[in-house]
C-alpha cells in the first residue's frame, strides 16, 4: 500500500556520524554527559537571574520547539516547514481553555499538547505519502491553511486581533500568576519534561527505527517496518511537543497572536535547529538562545529588519556550518577523542 | 445572471492563475534542470513588481518597456545567485537549497521593506488596458483579459521553446531523465546558469503584470509563494505541462471561493492540494518517479 513518491532517495545531510554514537556508551563519554547534562540544568535554573524572566521563557519554550522539529529532521529526514500550525495551534487551544475555564496552567498546556495531536494526525498521514522536498511544501501549505481557519474563525481565535487576557492561573499562588520570574519555575518542569520526552524518543529501540527509515527507506521496508506509520507516529509526537512548547508560550504571553500559526514562524524555528545543528537534538537549545536574544537585542535597539539579520544568518550557515554551531563543537571533540584513544 | 457570474469569475479566475502559471512555470523549469526548490520565488514575483514601479517612479519606464526590461534584470539578478549561492549546494541534500533560499527571502523581504516601507508603491497602468469590454452585457475589465491573454502567450513561446528548439530539447532531456542526458553526451552543466535566471525571469514577469493590479509591498510575495507550492503539488513538481494548467486552476478554484463562499476560498485551495496528495502523490501530471 505504500505510495512512497520517492523510495530509496538518499539523504545527504550533514549529520552527526554515527561513531559518535557508538563512543557515547564509553565510560569517559558518559562522563562527559553527566557533565553536560549537569550544565545544562545549572544554566537553565539561572537564566531568569541573568536575563529579563520573560525572554528566559522564550528561550525555553523556542528550544523545546526546536527540539521538537529535529526529531523530525534529524532523525527522519523529514523538514517540517509546517510546525507554526502544532504551535499555534496549541497555543489557541491553551489560550482558549484558560480565558474560558480558568483551569491551572499545566492543565491548560496539557490540552493545547493534546489538539496538536490531535490534528497531527491527518496532517502527517496525508504529508508522509511525501518525502523530501515534498514534504516540507506540503507541510508548509497545511500549516497555512491552519493559519487562515485561525484567521478566518474570528468569534473564537480573535482574528487579528488575536487571543487576549490569557491567565496565568497556578493553584492561587498568586507570585506565580504575577511575577514572570517566579512563573519560569513553574513551567520549566514541563519544559524539562519534554526535552526528556525527546531524548527518549530518539534514543528508543523506536528512534533506532526511525533513524534506519531516514538512511534507507526500502531497507527498513523489506526488514518489515511499516514505514508510514512510524513516520506518522514520529510526526505526532513531534507536534505534541511543539504542541507543549507553543501552550507555554501563550500562557507566558497572556496573548496569542496570528503570528504563531503564520509560516514565519515555521521557518524560524527551522532556522534555529539548523543553526544548532541537524541531527543534534540539543543544538536546538543553542539555536533557539542565539536566536531569541539576537532578536530581542535588534528589537530594544531599534533595528527594523530583523529579517535581514537572520535571513544572511540562515544563508551563511547553510553554505559554511551545515552541522550548525552544536554539530561543529560535537564533530570537533569527537575527532579530538578519536585522535586521543589512538594514542 | 448566472452565466454573466459564471463568465466574470472565470475571467477573474483566469487573470489570477495567470501569475501563479508564469511563476510556478519558472519553478518548474528550475526544479528540473537543478533539483532546486526556489523558495524565493515569491520574493522574486515581489521583486518585479517592485523594481517595476520603482523604475516607473524614478526612470519614467512605462509598462510596456517594463514587460521586457524588469525580466532581464531579474535574469540577471538570477545568474548572480545561482552562481554566487546555489550552485554550491547543488550536489548535497536538495533541503539544504530549500533553506538557502529561504533565508534569502527572509532577506529580500526585509531589505525592500527597509527601503521601501510597508504601505504599497503606486502603479499607474496603461490608458489602453483601464476599462471594460461588454461581451453579452457583461462587463469584463480589460486588464484581466490582457494578462491572460499575455500569459498564455508567454506560456506557449516557452512551450514552442521547449518543444521546437535544440536548447529545448535539452532542457527537457535533463528535467526528465538528468543522468541520460548527461550519459548522452550533453553537458547539463552549461545549462544550469540560464535556465536558473530563465525561471527567475518569469517570476518577475508575473510579478511586473501584477503591479497595475495587486498592492505592490514587501510582503506580496509571502502568500503567493506559498500558494505556489500548493500549485506545484497538484500540478507535480517535475511537469511543466502540469505547472501551469494547476496555475489557472488554482486561479480559478480561488477565484469562484471568493465568489461563492469567501470565508473558504484560501482553505479551499489547500483542501484540494490534500486530495490530489491523497489520490495521486506525485501530482497530476507527475510521473511517480520524477518527484525526486
Amino acid at each position: 500500500m505504500s505510495n512512497d513518491v520517492t523510495s530509496g532517495a538518499t539523504a545527504h545531510l550533514d549529520l552527526p556520524t554515527d561513531d559518535v554514537h557508538v563512543s557515547a556508551t564509553t565510560p569517559r563519554r558518559s562522563g562527559l554527559r553527566w557533565l553536560l547534562l549537569a550544565a545544562g540544568l545549572v544554566v537553565a535554573l539561572a537564566l531568569p537571574w541573568f536575563i529579563y524572566p520573560p525572554i528566559a521563557m522564550d528561550i525555553a519554550c523556542w528550544a523545546l520547539f526546536a527540539i521538537s522539529l529535529d526529531i523530525l529532521l534529524g532523525y527522519c529526514g523529514l523538514l517540517s516547514f509546517g510546525h507554526a500550525a502544532f504551535w499555534g495551534g496549541s497555543a489557541y487551544c491553551t489560550g482558549l481553555v484558560a480565558v474560558h475555564y480558568g483551569v491551572p496552567f499545566p492543565v491548560a498546556v496539557l490540552a493545547g499538547m493534546l489538539f496538536a495531536m490531535l490534528i497531527a494526525v491527518p496532517i502527517g498521514y496525508l504529508s508522509v505519502r511525501a518525502t523530501g522536498i515534498y514534504f516540507a511544501m506540503v507541510t508548509l501549505a497545511f500549516a497555512q491553511m491552519i493559519y487562515f481557519i485561525a484567521n478566518q474563525w474570528r468569534d473564537v481565535t480573535g482574528g487579528e486581533n488575536g487571543l487576549q487576557a490569557v491567565p496565568k492561573s497556578f493553584f492561587g499562588i498568586e507570585l506565580v500568576e504575577t511575577e514572570s520570574f517566579y512563573f519560569y519555575y513553574a513551567a520549566l518542569p514541563m519544559i524539562l519534561l519534554g526535552m526528556w520526552a525527546a531524548w527518549r524518543i530518539v534514543h528508543s529501540p523506536f528512534g533506532r527505527v526511525l533513524v534506519a527509515i531516514r538512511d534507507n527507506a526500502p531497507r527498513a521496508r523489506a526488514l518489515g517496518y511499516d514505514v508510514e506509520t512510524y513516520k506518522v507516529v514520529a510526526f505526532v509526537l513531534s507536534a505534541g511537543l511543539a504542541g507543549l512548547a507553543g501552550g507555554l508560550f501563550a500562557i507566558s504571553h497572556g496573548f496569542v497572536s496570528l503570528q504563531e500559526v503564520n509560516w514565519t514562524t515555521s521557518g524560524k524555528v527551522v532556522l534555529m535547529a539548523v543553526l544548532g545543528g541537524i541531527g543534534t537534538l540539543w543544538g536546538g537549545v543553542v539555536g533557539a538562545g542565539f536566536i531569541v536574544v539576537l532578536e530581542d537585542y535588534m528589537a530594544s535597539s531599534g533595528f527594523e529588519g530583523i529579517g535581514i539579520v537572520t535571513g544572511s544568518v540562515f544563508v551563511v550557515v547553510v553554505l559554511l556550518f551545515r552541522r550548525g554551531i552544536w554539530g561543529t563543537l560535537a564533530h570537533h571533540l569527537g575527532r579530538r577523542r578519536q585522535a586521543g584513544t589512538r594514542d | 445572471m448566472a452565466m454573466n457570474e459564471l463568465l466574470q469569475y472565470t475571467i477573474q479566475g483566469l487573470a489570477a492563475g495567470s501569475f501563479y502559471a508564469l511563476a510556478a512555470l519558472g519553478l518548474a523549469v528550475i526544479f528540473g534542470v537543478l533539483g532546486v526548490v526556489n523558495f524565493a520565488h515569491g520574493a522574486c514575483y515581489m521583486l518585479g513588481a517592485v523594481v517595476a514601479a520603482v523604475l516607473q517612479d524614478t526612470l519614467g519606464l512605462g509598462f510596456w518597456p517594463a514587460l521586457l526590461v524588469v525580466p532581464v534584470l531579474l535574469f540577471l539578478f538570477g545568474v548572480v545567485i545561482e552562481r554566487l549561492l546555489v550552485r554550491w549546494l547543488v550536489g548535497l541534500d536538495p533541503l539544504y537549497n530549500f533553506l538557502l533560499t529561504f533565508g534569502l527571502t527572509l532577506l529580500l523581504v526585509d531589505l525592500v521593506k527597509r527601503q521601501y516601507g510597508v504601505s504599497g508603491l503606486p502603479y499607474e497602468r496603461p490608458e489602453v488596458l483601464t476599462g471594460q469590454i461588454e461581451v453579452g452585457g457583461v462587463g469584463l475589465p480589460i486588464y484581466q483579459l490582457f494578462v491572460f491573454g499575455f500569459s498564455l502567450l508567454i506560456c506557449a513561446l516557452v512551450w514552442l521553446l521547449m518543444t521546437r528548439t535544440r536548447v529545448g530539447m535539452i532542457v527537457r532531456a535533463a528535467t526528465e531523465r538528468s543522468d541520460l542526458a548527461r550519459a548522452l553526451g550533453i553537458n547539463v552543466g552549461r545549462w544550469v546558469t540560464p535556465v536558473f535566471g530563465f525561471g527567475i525571469a518569469l517570476a518577475g514577469i508575473a510579478g511586473v503584470l501584477a503591479a497595475p493590479f495587486r498592492a505592490i509591498t514587501a510582503d506580496m510575495g509571502s502568500n503567493f509563494i506559498i500558494i505556489l507550492f500548493a500549485v506545484v503539488v497538484i500540478g507535480g513538481l517535475g511537469s511543466i505541462v502540469g505547472a501551469v494548467v494547476a496555475g489557472f486552476l488554482v486561479g480559478l478554484v480561488e477565484a469562484f471561493g471568493q465568489a461563492y463562499a469567501p470565508t473558504y476560498a484560501q482553505i479551499m485551495i489547500f483542501v484540494l492540494m490534500a486530495v490530489v496528495v491523497l489520490v495521486r502523490p506525485a501530482g497530476l501530471f507527475g510521473r511517480e518517479e520524477a518527484a525526486r
